[in-house]
């Protein structure tokens, strides 16, 4: 396997009882690459990511990610990677300082490390007068930074983003995504699934998901050519009308 | 009208697809009466006794074939002298001695006057307490046949409970007990649950916003808990009666309408939990300590109320399925009528017009 | 008479200390008929809006009045009318397709027969799973379900409090032409989004953030009142491409937008000028094109300033 290449999967497949949630997917994702992962409710994205995580064991094909093993190595996979979601970010009722502690803890950074890049990090985040404030006293969107922030606290090789800026407002939202890209520069690999069609333009490259299915893979320029369509969002139209799945 | 039943209609369905829930709510009683009325039971049952008969005369004799013809002893031993009692005891031999001194016999009848002495292992004290309780009565059966057509200086009289619990029969405070405790779990936990869950999922914006009035919501919420009481008051009273030998010494008619009360209060307690609470969690948390607890520990079924010290005592008569206990055994267990009762309904009644009042100023119309 | 009128709506949580303004005198009207939007990211305010609106919140000031009651007052004649989808999923998962729209429609004091018309075009799309349990549909099906509850009793007025978030964009824009249909019935609708593109499909919008509205307009007129040059720009490498248009004294803003950066230019600009600096910086295949703002860029200026 080639050094460059953070994710790779052949055939993954999951299956509960007779409902193929995952047919037979194969993508790869290079190092430092942001790629999209994209689809309706219900095509098998959560169920995907679940699987790369290393929450999920597959029923087939091959995967691996960061270079471990999918099914064997779930264990080295969740320490080398950084997970991040709408709905599950910090806990509410502890303050920030309390928070990246305790993640950077559950990774065994050392105390020094810790407070080192906790003050580097609330710098960066502008927020140094924030951090013995309880994380639900902060809007929105800094929760949200805060949030990207701690997943990638422990320098994983991946991050792996679940609709991060459902609900954040527009000026945020860029903040946030150029977040993202400093993130990439630096090398982590970032896998991202969101609602937002604009930000499909700012992956490297999108994958769409149909049904259980990739349906199209490449990067937004190429896909819009490929489809004849205006924007991503279209793009997106013209793929999941297609869909004969009805689920969540 | 036609909302509140369809109202009605609809947590019937809730209560019927949550399967579990509904084996625990019909299972719970049962389980209760059966574990409480045969395992926690401290009825003793053959224990052995040994016997330390100085006297070896008619009335000795008579004894010791009473004692051992009971249910509930065998003698095991015979016993010399002291030291062997000490013996026996550490050996675990026998759980209570029967001491039973020179010229017993002599004494008796000569003087009206002869002393038994009961030596009992009180490491643990309960059953202590229930052994040389029913030795006593033995005994005492026995002294009333011998002394029969006599008149005596001194009749000595057992305890008062015995009166109404000849056999000492656990199951007699265990039924009402049982009965108090289920009928608050079900009503007040699950009221307060089920008024909650709305609350968490935010169907209760919906009905919030509807024309429906926002008391229809919560009767119609009450009446299948209230139905579910029924039939858990009937599943109880039967395996009491049938089961356990607990018979219904009372009216029936107004043991169904003091539980009656009793279930209102309750429903009307859930009420007042649900509108101060938030999740289903805190809800089950409240009703858990705040009321089954209290229950279990204060009504007086487990521990007797008279035996606590003041602060608790308080504490216990603001209970109010301390007040359903005691109808719940006046009218059961006793066989006492409404006016031996009256005072304890009074009570109960007015708590649950001020809980209802407090509950009614509470429910919100809103949200926060 | 306006279907919604508030006027300077005041909304507080917390005790002392930790007091937070949630609606910091929020005032619009929405006319009879109009299908209204309350456009603004996740904590600007919007459920408190709605809830206020539907009489479930009081307001700590101000006033409003839906179909000319009073929410404090008349609460209960305005519930007899309004119709509400609340953010959540709220029906009851553990009751059918069927029995879900049959209570609601008792409730409402009505039946399902009595109103079949209006609920029809919706109803009907999930009428072949009448038997199957709320909580087994899919989420399309959920919220045509939850809609169709909410229009069971014919209310004059429709709130919808983020019925499309966490929705994928095929099924918003199925959504959104049921509202359509809905608006040629005659119903006044006030929904609530986190998502700019869906302001382009209402009669007139309010922006919020922060508890405070940006501006009440028609979407045309929002656009209209950027009143600033707008230029999208495209280069091979886009993460140099912005910070050199920041970097830049003609651009007085700059962000990604989409495939390409906008860039809103301060006064006089010249698109040629623009190219020639950014090729000095080293761009290459540099395009750039003047479009007409967004709501999205609508929504950015009026946030900045």
């Amino acid at each position: 396997m080639s050094q460059n290449i953070a994710i790779q999967a052949e055939g993954l497949t999951k299956r509960f009882g007779d409902f193929t949630a995952v047919d037979g997917i194969s993508f790869e994702v290079q190092k430092g690459e942001i790629f999209g992962f994209l689809g309706a409710n219900g095509a098998g994205k959560t169920t995907a990511m679940r699987m790369l995580c290393g929450l999920s064991i597959p029923t087939g094909g091959k995967a691996t990610v960061a270079g471990f093993d999918v099914y064997r190595q779930t264990e080295q996979i969740k320490r080398n990677i950084g997970y991040m979601s709408q709905k599950f970010s910090l806990y509410e009722d502890l303050t920030v300082k309390e928070n990246i502690r305790f993640y950077a803890g559950i990774y065994g950074k050392s105390d020094a490390f810790i407070k080192e890049k906790t003050a580097f990090l609330l710098k960066e985040l502008h927020m140094e007068s924030e951090g013995s404030k309880l994380v639900k006293s902060l809007p929105l969107g800094w929760k949200q930074k805060l949030a990207f922030s701690v997943a990638i606290f422990h320098e994983p090789g991946i991050v792996f983003l679940d609709e991060p800026t459902g609900g954040v407002d527009p000026v945020t939202r860029r903040e946030f995504w150029n977040m993202i890209y400093q993130a990439a520069a630096n090398g982590i690999t970032v896998f991202v699934t969101t609602h937002y069609m604009d930000e499909a333009e700012y992956c490297n490259r999108v994958s769409i998901m149909v049904d259980g299915r990739i349906d199209a893979l490449d990067t937004p320029r190429e896909l819009k050519r490929s489809l004849q369509a205006a924007s991503m969002d279209e793009v997106f139209l013209k793929l999941a009308r297609k869909a004969t799945r009805n689920a969540d | 009208m036609k909302q509140f039943l369809s109202f009605v209609k609809k947590e019937f369905h809730h209560i019927a697809r949550d399967r579990r829930t509904l084996f625990i709510l019909l299972g719970m009683p049962i389980m209760q009466i059966i574990i409480f009325g045969f395992a926690l039971t401290n009825e003793v049952k053959n224990s052995k006794i040994g016997l330390l008969d100085n006297a070896h005369d008619v009335a000795s004799a008579a004894i010791r074939t009473q004692l051992d013809a009971s249910r509930y002893f065998d003698v095991v031993r015979d016993l010399h002298s002291y030291k062997e009692i000490e013996a026996a005891f550490k050996k675990g031999d026998i759980k209570l001695a029967v001491v039973i001194p020179q010229q017993f016999n002599t004494d008796l009848q000569h003087f009206n006057t002869a002393q038994i002495q009961l030596i009992a292992d009180a490491s643990d004290p309960n059953v202590a307490t229930t052994l040389t309780n029913y030795a006593t009565a033995v005994i005492m059966d026995y002294q009333d046949r011998v002394t029969h057509g006599r008149k005596l200086p001194y009749t000595i009289k057992t305890e008062l409970q015995m009166l109404y619990n000849p056999q000492l029969k656990g199951a007699y405070s265990y039924v009402p007990g049982v009965m108090a405790m289920v009928l608050m779990l079900v009503c007040t936990m699950m009221t307060a649950i089920t008024i909650v869950k709305e609350k968490e999922t935010g169907t209760m914006e919906i009905m919030l916003v509807s024309p429906i009035r926002p008391m229809k919501i919560v009767t119609a919420k009450a009446v299948p808990y209230l139905l579910l009481s029924m039939i858990n008051i009937a599943s109880i009273l039967l395996l009491s009666v049938f089961v356990l030998d607990v018979p219904i010494n009372g009216s029936l008619l107004l043991l169904i309408g003091e539980s009656i009360l009793f279930i209102i209060t309750s429903l009307t307690l859930g009420l007042l939990i649900s509108s101060s609470t938030a999740s289903q969690q805190t809800a089950m948390f409240i009703s858990m300590v705040g009321l089954f607890l209290p229950t279990v520990m204060l009504s007086g079924f487990m521990f007797p109320i008279e035996n606590m010290p003041l602060p608790l005592r308080v504490i216990a008569h603001a209970v109010p399925s301390k007040w359903y206990y005691d109808i719940v055994r006046s009218v059961m267990i006793k066989g006492l009528g409404f006016s031996a009762i009256w005072k304890e309904t009074l009570v109960l009644t007015g708590m649950t017009l001020f809980l209802l009042t407090l509950a009614i100023k509470k429910f919100k119309i809103r949200l926060a | 008479m306006p279907a919604v009128v508030a006027e300077n709506i005041v909304k507080r949580y917390g005790k002392k200390k930790d007091i937070v303004e949630a609606l910091h005198g929020i005032s619009f009207q929405a006319e009879q008929g109009e299908l209204f939007g309350i456009i603004g990211p996740d904590g600007a305010g919007k459920t408190s809006l709605f809830r206020i609106l539907t009489t479930l919140l009081l307001p700590d000031g101000g006033h409003a009045t839906v179909d000319g009651l009073d929410v404090v007052k008349d609460f209960k004649q305005i519930r007899n009318r309004v119709g509400y989808m609340p953010g959540k999923f709220s029906l009851y998962q553990d009751l059918t397709v069927a029995e879900n729209m049959e209570f609601f429609a008792t409730i409402f004091n009505t039946s399902i027969d009595e109103n079949y018309d209006l609920v029809k075009d919706i109803y009907s799309q999930i009428e072949p799973f009448k038997d199957r349990r709320a909580g087994k549909l899919s989420g399309g099906m959920k919220q045509k379900l939850a809609l169709s509850c909410a229009l069971i009793h014919r209310p004059s007025i429709l709130f919808l409090d983020e019925p499309t978030t966490g929705v994928d964009s095929v099924s918003r824009k199925e959504f959104w032409e049921m509202l359509r249909k809905l608006k040629q019935q005659g119903i006044t609708i006030l929904v609530s989004t986190p998502y700019m593109d869906e302001a382009s499909l209402c009669d007139r919008v309010a922006l919020v953030q922060s508890g405070k509205l940006l501006s009440v307009d028609t979407p045309a007129g929002v656009r209209a009142a950027f009143g600033k040059p707008l230029l999208a720009v495209r280069a091979e490498k886009m993460l140099p491409l912005l910070n050199d248009l920041k970097g830049s004294g003609a651009v007085a803003d700059a962000y990604p937008f989409g495939e390409y950066h906008h860039a809103v230019m301060r006064g006089n600009h010249d698109i040629t000028e623009l190219r020639q600096y950014l090729e000095q910086k080293g761009h290459q295949q540099v395009e750039i094109k003047a479009v007409e703002p967004d709501i999205e860029d609508c929504f950015m200026d009026l946030m900045k300033n």
